[in-house]
């Protein structure tokens, strides 16, 4: 899978952009999320707040509970600040 | 109905002529432009930084802009978002919607800016005395972007 991370969660976990794979028994966002904070320091500081945290799917915003599969790009990111 | 996202500046004046171009249907047109400032709640700004998603970006304006069209009864709209670098003054942003009628224009354009804040995946960084500082999400951009639904 195509991993993405953006503004301070980029910097936390030190990758913008990276191919990994999907840990068996892992099927949502959620458990992905989890499996990461599992990889050192960076990801665990860059995950410790859920509610700081939001993912897209296939560049499409997704839940917490949604799917995930080792096919998909999924993208981790603070709170949109456009405009 | 476009979206652009560019790191480079755009001329509304140009954009607003171009978009309105052999149009005879088009009674009003709002035009918002987002600025830079040399400030921001307690703190001087430098400079400011926007991080983007690309390929995420695009969909998502295009998404916003066509629940715009759903919304409002406007004829043309533009939307062009820069990223990058960007010094205190210097355009961030621009939204155009046109109509027969100057209401559905101006909530139109009310809408997209709003839902552009907490909608579209682009991250602020600003330059500050103590060094860069990401822009958390303010609550007022989240209020505002709830009132539309």
């Amino acid at each position: 899978m195509k991993l993405l991370y953006f503004a301070w969660v980029r910097e936390r976990t030190g990758v913008h952009e990276e191919t990994w794979s999907l840990p068996e028994g892992v099927t949502t966002v959620r458990g992905l999320i989890g499996a990461l904070s599992g990889r050192g320091p960076g990801f665990a500081h860059a995950f410790a707040d859920l509610k700081q945290i939001r993912t897209a799917v296939n560049q499409e915003t997704a839940k917490l509970d949604d799917p995930v599969s080792d096919a998909d790009e999924v993208a981790f990111f603070p709170p949109m600040t456009g405009g | 109905m476009t979206v652009r996202v560019q790191r480079d500046d755009f001329d509304p004046g140009a954009e607003l002529d171009a978009l309105l171009a052999g149009r005879k249907d088009i009674g009003g047109v709002v035009s918002f432009v987002g600025l830079v400032r040399d400030f921001s709640d307690a703190r001087n700004v430098g400079a400011l930084t926007l991080e983007h998603y690309p390929g995420m970006t695009e969909k998502a304006l295009a998404a916003i802009e066509a629940e715009a069209l759903s919304r409002f009864d406007i004829q043309a709209s533009l939307i062009v978002h820069r990223h990058g670098r960007m010094e205190p003054g210097e355009r961030i942003v621009l939204v155009i919607t046109a109509s027969a009628h100057r209401g559905e224009a101006f909530r139109a354009s009310e809408f997209l800016i709003d839902w552009l804040k907490t909608r579209a995946p682009f991250w602020k960084s600003e330059d500050t005395p103590d060094g860069p500082q990401w822009v958390e999400a303010r609550a007022v951009d989240d209020a505002a972007t709830e009132r539309w639904s």
